[in-house]
């Protein structure tokens, strides 16, 4: 975010160069504090002679980092990574399997089969590209936008539709509402519901990763642009770079905050101009480039463990489904503004042409996974709905690692009470002791 | 999209034909006993909750020029809708979204009254107030007390959506009203249907003191009542007596109310006696004069919420009762309330202080 034409604005060595800058052009060069910088505790910075207000205007915007064209070719060749065909391949897998999940938990909700739903269109290449890019024991803070990220680190459909439907297999137990998945296995910390609280939780965790002797493993944060604007985002970019944590703190802006456009959630050169402000290593993507993604991570990454520092990415892109089951986004945007999210500028299509241009994808191979990819969720809820809800039990455990009298004694009179009372409960749907 | 979703559904429900539905859990646990009496005469309207709520909105800022209604999502209608169609009717500058943070639309909102404005806040979810609660509980409460009372926020208001929906899991269910009933200075409130709510939500609006009000968003659209048009107010700080007996009184507030209105039904029916319903309406202050007389008249008495048992603002009822009406009582005060735990999702058929939990506890109180 260099103030326009001038690179070195904080480089004291240009400091008569800076102060030209900022005063007007008009006056002659003076020479103020006999050259040298104002050593206030609290800002090192040369002295002018002339106010100057600044604002968004004073700034180039932050430029948009792609590597592919829309047509999936690269732009320029050095920046393409070197990935394995193989991996190239599953991470295309992973987005299609996750457009089918997607569209059939979408609609199960809509027969009321589970509660809520989520989904993720036009931001699968973020969720692939940047789990890609990391260690899987790297720990990941997710908001609930990300279930490609768990897909791509091996959560199984099973276990992502077990949660959905809250059943006793779903490792949370049923007591959260759908899409708030969690695996310690795969370091992917459980999702709430309130939003931001996840982002200074991450740098906590960063730097008790850096705490351990020979640390490699670095902390994701993701959020959206809305969730940015919480007192918990500002805490956590500051603790970020005031405490040096090897966090990644990524933010999806999709345009949207469930009715609340960008436009209405910030002023300003988005959630990125943040980032030098407060001191932080910071880069813009773009998110529907998947390739575009993973190397921003990837080197986000690599700054972060090697300098116990965090990085901002901004990854843009756009929500091109409701906000969730609860929304019908057609009562504050129009279909036609949503269209090219879904044709040119498609994530899943892009990175598609890529594989097509390298050979290694083609229609067939694309319909047959597809199907496959449907099917398997398919065939996952046809299992999960048949499975159990977990024991009424599991209500009143895990409030404490051991149960406290006063929760063992309501335990017990719930006990008593569906004893007497069994045929008003739906104890048939949940397992039994 | 949408085209390739519907075909999908198609394909589903075939599928699906024959699993299970799991409809049964998604059922509403309590039957909605509407107000048929008004607080005032003249032409009324049907309504459901959220109507209502957005009346009382339309009527304040048709009348207070400084009014303006404000929050997350709120220029479209707010999540709920309850500020449908304000935008277009009052302009942008009196009706808008914020940013997306719950301690800025509390600081905001508090800022706007100190100034001479009248702020109504939306909080998205009661479940979201606490990223709030610093500029709620230490400013907007405290104002008045340490300006030595040049300076208050009275003219601010919070609306907030609580309580269970069916399938709203730990943060789309709570109900915090104990909270801030810990919070001298500040007024709490939560209506039971659409009449109370024009009534009370207009008397927040215009008390002297800020005030929290908790909308239990399951009764936004279940709830219809033919609801007064034009402006009144009820009165904060007392309860209604909703049904009259003498064998016991069962205290309640938002939609816990209506459980409680089916429990006296239920033991009318089964167990021949008849029981004081109270709504207490006003969380704090507490109307201490009809719940006393009541239970000085019964003897007995049954707190209901939604909230935890431990803290909950029943113990605190339970505590002023007991002291009040110690000569009395003919059984110690009972209790029907959430668990000890977090709301949960699948669980919440048995989270919730449902009618049969109330029932058998006001069965077993009356034996006592
Ligand atoms: C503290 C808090 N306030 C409000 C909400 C309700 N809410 C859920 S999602 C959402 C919008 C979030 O937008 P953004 O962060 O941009 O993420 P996106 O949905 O676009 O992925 C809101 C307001 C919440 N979950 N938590
Ligand atoms: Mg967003």
């Amino acid at each position: 975010m260099a103030l326009k034409t001038s690179a070195g604005f904080l480089r004291l060595k240009h400091l008569k160069q800076v102060v030209r800058l900022l005063s007007a052009h008009t006056r002659p060069e003076t020479v103020i504090n006999g050259g040298k910088p104002a050593e206030f505790p609290g800002a090192k910075a040369p002295y002018v002679t002339q106010m100057k207000f600044l604002n968004e205007t004073s700034y180039d915007p932050i430029p948009i980092y792609r590597v592919m064209e829309n047509n999936g070719e690269i732009i320029d060749s050095r920046e393409e990574p070197n990935i394995e065909n193989e991996t190239l391949i599953n991470m295309y897998n992973t987005m299609v399997q996750l457009n089918n999940m997607d569209k059939i938990l979408y609609e199960s909700q809509r027969q009321g089969r589970i509660s809520f739903y989520m989904t993720n269109y036009c931001e699968e290449g973020i969720h692939v590209g940047s789990a890609a890019a990391l260690s899987p024991r790297d720990l990941v803070f997710a908001q609930y936008r990300e279930v490609g990220v768990f897909l791509y680190r091996g959560v199984t459909v099973t276990e992502l539709v077990n949660q959905c439907y809250g059943n006793h297999e779903d490792p949370g137990k049923g007591r959260q509402m759908p899409v708030h998945y969690g695996s310690k296995q795969f370091n992917l910390v459980t999702i709430s519901s309130p939003l931001a609280t996840q982002m200074p939780q991450a740098v906590g965790a960063a730097y008790a990763f850096k705490r351990v002797p020979n640390n490699d493993r670095c902390v994701i944060c993701f959020f959206g642009e809305g969730a940015a604007s919480e007192g918990d985002a500002h805490a956590a970019f500051n603790f970020a770079a005031t405490l040096d944590c090897p966090v990644i703190m990524f933010c999806r802006n999709n345009g949207y905050a469930i009715s609340t456009p960008a436009i209405e959630q910030y002023r300003g050169d988005g959630i990125a101009a943040r980032g030098p402000s407060l001191g932080i290593q910071t880069v813009r993507v773009d998110g529907t480039d998947l390739l575009a993604v993973y190397n921003a991570v990837s080197r986000a990454r690599e700054y972060a463990v090697t300098n116990n520092k965090p990085v901002l990415i901004e990854a843009m892109s756009y929500r091109v489904g409701h906000h969730s089951t609860s929304d019908d986004s057609s009562a504050y945007r129009s279909l036609e503004e949503i269209k090219k999210w879904n044709t040119d500028e498609s994530p899943v299509q892009k990175f598609k042409l890529y594989l097509e241009h390298k050979g290694l994808w083609d229609v067939e191979s694309d319909k047959t996974w597809n199907k496959e990819a449907r099917n398997i969720v398919i065939k996952t809820m046809q299992e999960a709905e048949k499975k159990k809800l977990p024991n009424w039990k599991e209500m009143l455990e895990d409030v404490y690692y051991d149960m406290p009298p006063r929760i063992q004694k309501q335990m017990q009179q719930m006990e008593e009470h569906l004893k007497k009372y069994p045929e008003h409960y739906p104890l048939d749907q949940y397992q039994s002791d | 999209m949408s085209s390739a979703i519907r075909k999908n559904c198609f394909l589903i429900s075939k599928l699906f034909k024959n699993v299970n539905n799991c409809s049964k859990r998604l059922s509403s646990h309590f039957i909605y006993f509407p107000d048929n009496e008004k607080p005032v005469d003249g032409e009324t309207s049907k309504m459901n909750m959220m109507q209502a709520i957005n009346n009382a909105m339309d009527i304040t800022l048709k009348n207070d020029p400084t009014a303006v209604v404000f929050g997350e999502d709120v220029a479209f209608g707010g999540v709920f809708r309850c500020a449908l169609g304000l935008q277009e009717k009052y302009g942008k500058d009196r009706v808008f979204n914020t940013p997306l943070c719950e301690q800025g639309i509390a600081g905001f909102g508090i800022g706007l009254a100190t100034a001479g404005a009248t702020a109504i806040a939306e909080i998205q979810f009661a479940d979201y107030i606490f990223p709030a609660f610093d500029q709620l509980v230490n400013e907007a409460a405290k104002a008045r007390y340490r300006s030595g009372g040049q300076f208050d926020c009275g003219a601010l208001t919070v609306r907030t959506p609580c309580s269970a929906v069916g399938h709203g899991g730990l943060y789309h269910s709570q109900s915090p009203e104990a909270f801030f009933a810990h919070v001298p200075g500040l007024k709490v409130v939560v209506p039971r249907g659409p009449i109370a709510a024009k009534g009370l939500l207009l008397s927040c609006i215009r008390e002297r003191d800020p005030c929290i009000f908790l909308e239990p968003k399951i009764l936004y659209r279940s709830a219809a009542e033919e609801v007064p048009l034009e402006d009144y107010t009820l009165p904060l700080g007392e309860a209604q007596l909703l049904k009259e007996g003498d064998a016991a009184t069962l205290i309640g507030w938002g939609t816990q109310v209506h459980v409680l209105l089916e429990v006296a039904q239920m033991a009318e029916e089964e167990l021949g006696i008849k029981c004081d319903v109270i709504d207490l309406q006003s969380i704090l202050p507490w109307d201490e004069d009809t719940v006393c007389n009541s239970v000085k008249k019964t003897g007995r008495c049954l707190i209901s919420h939604e909230a935890p048992l431990t803290s909950g603002f029943g113990a605190e009822l339970a505590a002023t009762i007991q002291e009040e009406c110690f000569l009395h009582l003919e059984a110690p005060i009972a209790r029907v309330t959430g668990w000890d735990a977090p709301f949960p999702h699948v669980f919440e058929p048995f989270y919730l202080p449902d009618k049969w939990r109330c029932y058998h506890t006001l069965a077993e109180l009356v034996k006592y």
